[in-house]
C-alpha cells in the first residue's frame, strides 16, 4: 500500500495574521504548506514556527499579487507538487474611502491587489486544478463586497467582483471535482482593523482560520465567518435603495 | 463598517485603558499590536513623548506594563518558534510564544522548559523580563539562567546580540528588567528532557508553620517543591496548609483523566471574597487530601498552572481587583519574619485566599532578579482601603529582615524600599542610561520606582 497523497496548501497573503493562523492550521505531518507573500524575511519564520510545532514541510515563494506577469510561472512552479493542490486566496489593499476620494490613484492599488491580482493567480491555478480534478480553492471575499457603501465602496466592489467571479470558477471547476469555497469575512482582529473607530463583533484570526477550514471540509459553497453576519448583510442587503442612499452605514 | 482590511496598516495606535494582572491598576494608554518585525521601527518612533511600556502575557499584577498617559506594546503577535534543536533541548522563539503553547507543542515530544510560571499564559518575554522562578527554583534556578541568547531592539533602533559572555551588562540588566532595556526580539533558551508528560505530586497536610519550615528541609532535594497556606488559620493553627513535593513521572498512567477549562466570565460582588468564603473554601481544599496523605499522577500543565483551570480568575476579585505581594527573606530571617507576616494577615482578615510557600536557592539571572536564598511567601488580598496599609506592614517586615518584594507581583512599594532592597539596582540604572539615554522605554512602575533615572 502506497501512503496516503500528500497534501499540499497555497497560502496567498501569508503574513497576514489569517494567513499565518490557517498555515498553522493546516499544517501537520504529510502536508506541505506554501507561504506566499511579499514579506519573506517575516514568512520565513511563520515557515520554522509550523516546521516545528506542526511537523509539515514548509516553503516560503516570494510572489507579489500586481505582479501579474510572473503568476503563470508561479502557478505552474507550485503544481509540481505531488498530491492534492490546495490555495486558500487572503490578500488585498484596503485604503481608507476618505484616501482614496482625496486622491483617486489610490483607486488602481485596490483593486490591482484586491481584484485584477486575485482572478489572475486564480485563474492560473485553474487550469491546474481542473487537470488535476481534486482540490479546494477557498477565496476570502467580505461583507463591504455585498453592498455599496459611502464608507468602504472602492474596496466593496473589487470585493463584489471576486464574489462573481469565485461563483463562476465554482460553476467551472466543480465539474472536474474541484471545490470552490467563498468565504464573506466580517471584521477581525487584525493590523488592518486595529484602531478603527466604530467596529463591533470582531473575530479573532484563529477562530477565523478554523472555521475557513471546517467550512471548507464541509464542501460549503457561500458562508459568512463569522456565521452571524448572514442575517446582519441580509437585512442590509433589503433595505431599498432609495432608503439606503441615504444612510452611513 | 470598514469590512476587512489586509495590506499597510491603516491604523497603529489605538487608545485602550490596560490593567495589571490584579486589577487594581488601570491605565489609560495609546497601544499599538505589531504583527511582524518590520513594524518595530516604526512604532518606536511615533510612540510620542510619554514613553513605551511593554505588555506581554498580561500576568504581572501591578503596573510594571501600564504606561499611563504614553504609550504601550503588545508583544501578543510576534508569537513565533524560531527553531529548535533536538540535539542540544536548545529553542529560539519571538517574545509572545507562550508557555502554554510550548507545552501543547513539545510535551507530548519529551521536551519541558526548563523554569514555569504559575499560568501558562506568561510569554517568555515577560519570563525574561521579570526573570521568573518556578517550584524548582532551589535546583534549576530561574528562567534568565537557562537564556543562552537574545536580540535587543534598543531605543535608538539598533539590533544588539546579548549573551552573558558578549554583554554581560545588559544581559543582567535585561534580565528582571522589566522591560526598561529594549524590545528583545529573540530569545534562545535551553529545553529539557522528560521521561513522560506527567509529574508524580505527593501531597500532605501540614500543621503549622514550623512544620512546613523542616518540610521544606526534608524536601530540598525535590525536583518541584510548594506550600500552600490557609492565610486564615492563626494561633496554633498559623501556617497550616498542604505540601506538594513532586518529580517527573516515568511514565503516564494507564488512563488519562479529561480536565474540564472553565472561565470566570463576569466580575463577582465585591463582597463574594471575604472571611467566611474563604475560610470554607481553604478548608474544603485542604481536607482534599486525606490525612495519611496521597500520591498521584498529574499532567504537567495541571501541576505547573494550576491558576488555568479557570481562566480568568482575577474577576473573583470583583471591579475593585486584589493586590498580591510577594516577598522573599533569608532563611536565618525564614521562621519569625513569615510568622509576624502571617499574624497581621490573620489579624486584618483581609481574607487571602490560599496564599503560597516556597523555598528558594540562590540562582538569579540579573541585577533586579527577585530571588535570593530563603522562603518566598505569596499572598492576595483584596483591594480595599486597608489594602495599602498591610502592604506597607509586610513590606517593614520583609525590610527589617533583609528581604526583598517581587517586581512581577507589585503594585504599591515605595521607590525608597524599593532602592534597600535591590542593591544592584545602581548597576541596572548605568546599563539603562547606555542603552536607552533618551529614556523610551517607561512605565508606571519604573515611575514609582523612580528606576529610570
Amino acid at each position: 500500500m502506497t501512503e496516503e497523497a500528500a497534501e499540499t496548501w497555497i497560502v496567498l497573503g501569508a503574513s497576514s495574521p489569517i494567513g499565518r493562523a490557517f498555515a498553522r492550521e493546516v499544517a501537520r505531518p504529510g502536508t506541505h504548506v506554501i507561504l506566499a507573500g511579499r514579506d519573506v524575511d517575516d514568512l520565513a519564520r511563520t515557515a520554522s514556527d509550523i516546521r516545528i510545532a506542526g511537523q509539515a514541510s514548509v516553503e516560503v515563494s516570494r510572489f507579489d499579487a500586481t505582479d501579474l506577469s510572473a503568476h503563470g510561472k508561479q502557478a505552474a512552479h507550485w503544481a509540481e507538487r505531488p498530491g492534492t493542490l490546495n490555495a486558500i486566496l487572503l490578500f488585498g489593499t484596503m485604503p481608507q474611502q476618505a484616501d482614496i476620494d482625496a486622491d483617486p490613484a489610490l483607486v488602481l492599488d485596490c483593486i490591482a491587489s484586491t481584484y485584477a491580482g486575485a482572478l489572475s493567480i486564480l485563474h492560473h491555478l485553474a487550469t491546474h486544478l481542473e487537470a488535476r480534478k481534486a482540490g479546494t480553492v477557498i477565496g476570502i471575499g467580505s461583507v463591504a463586497g455585498d453592498r455599496g457603501r459611502l464608507k468602504n465602496y472602492v474596496y466593496g466592489s473589487a470585493k463584489a467582483g471576486l464574489h462573481t467571479y469565485l461563483a463562476g470558477l465554482r460553476n467551472r471547476l466543480g465539474r472536474s471535482n474541484v471545490h470552490v469555497m467563498t468565504v464573506k469575512l466580517g471584521f477581525v482582529d487584525t493590523g488592518m482593523t486595529w484602531g478603527q473607530p466604530g467596529l463591533f463583533l470582531v473575530a479573532s484570526p484563529e477562530a477565523v482560520a478554523r472555521r475557513c477550514l471546517v467550512a471548507a471540509r464541509k464542501r460549503r459553497d457561500v458562508c459568512y465567518i463569522p456565521a452571524f453576519w448572514l442575517p446582519i448583510m441580509t437585512i442590509i442587503r433589503s433595505i431599498p435603495e432609495r432608503i439606503f442612499k441615504r444612510l452611513s452605514i | 463598517m470598514t469590512g476587512i482590511l489586509w495590506g499597510r496598516p491603516l491604523m497603529r495606535w489605538k487608545r485602550v485603558e490596560v490593567t495589571g494582572w490584579g486589577r487594581a491598576l488601570r491605565a489609560r494608554s495609546e497601544v499599538a499590536r505589531p504583527e511582524r518585525l518590520s513594524d518595530l521601527p516604526g512604532i518606536f518612533q511615533t510612540s510620542g513623548t510619554g514613553g513605551l511600556s511593554i505588555l506581554a502575557g498580561g500576568r504581572s499584577y501591578g503596573d510594571s506594563a501600564l504606561n499611563t498617559g504614553g504609550s504601550t506594546l503588545l508583544t501578543a503577535r510576534l508569537d513565533r518558534i524560531l527553531s529548535f534543536d533536538e540535539t542540544t533541548g536548545v529553542i529560539e522563539v519571538e517574545p509572545g510564544v507562550t508557555f502554554r503553547r510550548l507545552l501543547e507543542v513539545f510535551l507530548s515530544r519529551g521536551w519541558l522548559f526548563p523554569v514555569a510560571p504559575g499560568t501558562g499564559f506568561v510569554t517568555i518575554g515577560g519570563a525574561v523580563a521579570h526573570d521568573i522562578h518556578g517550584k524548582n527554583h532551589q535546583r534549576d534556578g530561574t528562567f534568565g539562567q537557562h537564556v543562552t541568547e537574545f536580540d535587543l531592539l534598543t531605543p535608538r533602533g539598533l539590533h544588539l546580540r546579548v549573551s552573558p559572555a558578549n554583554e554581560p551588562d545588559a544581559f543582567r540588566a535585561t534580565c528582571g528588567g522589566c522591560g526598561l532595556t529594549g524590545l528583545i526580539t529573540r530569545i534562545a533558551f535551553r529545553m529539557h528532557r522528560v521521561p513522560s508528560p506527567f509529574v508524580e505530586v505527593k501531597e500532605r497536610r501540614i500543621a503549622n508553620l514550623g512544620a512546613f519550615l523542616e518540610a521544606f528541609e526534608d524536601a530540598k532535594d525535590a525536583s518541584y517543591s510548594v506550600g500552600w497556606i490557609d492565610a486564615l488559620a492563626g494561633g496554633a493553627k498559623l501556617g497550616r496548609g498542604l505540601m506538594q513535593v513532586a518529580e517527573p513521572a516515568s511514565a503516564a498512567p494507564a488512563s488519562t483523566p479529561r480536565v474540564r477549562a472553565r472561565k470566570v466570565s463576569f466580575n463577582f460582588p465585591a463582597a463574594t471574597i471575604n472571611a467566611l468564603t474563604v475560610r470554607a473554601f481553604n478548608a474544603l481544599y485542604l481536607r482534599r487530601v486525606p490525612k495519611t496523605g496521597r500520591t498521584r499522577l498529574v499532567p504537567y500543565a495541571n501541576f505547573l498552572h494550576p491558576l488555568d483551570a479557570i481562566e480568568d480568575w482575577n474577576r473573583v476579585y470583583g471591579r475593585r481587583g486584589f493586590h498580591q505581594f510577594q516577598c522573599v527573606v533569608p532563611y536565618a530571617a525564614g521562621e519569625r519574619a513569615l510568622r509576624r507576616m502571617l499574624e497581621l494577615v490573620v489579624a486584618s482578615r483581609s481574607a487571602s485566599a490560599l496564599s503560597v510557600l516556597k523555598r528558594m536557592g540562590p540562582g538569579r539571572a540579573g541585577y533586579l532578579s527577585f530571588p535570593m536564598e530563603g522562603y518566598t511567601l505569596a499572598l492576595d488580598f483584596p483591594n480595599r482601603r486597608n489594602a495599602p496599609e498591610l502592604y506597607r506592614q509586610l513590606v517593614d517586615v520583609t525590610l527589617n529582615h533583609g528581604g526583598r518584594v517581587y517586581l512581577a507581583k507589585d503594585a504599591l512599594l515605595s521607590s525608597d524600599a524599593f532602592a534597600r532592597m535591590y542593591p544592584e539596582f545602581p548597576d541596572f540604572q548605568r546599563v539603562v542610561a547606555r542603552l536607552d539615554p533618551d529614556g523610551l522605554f517607561r512605565s508606571d512602575m519604573a515611575r514609582r520606582l523612580r528606576m529610570a533615572a
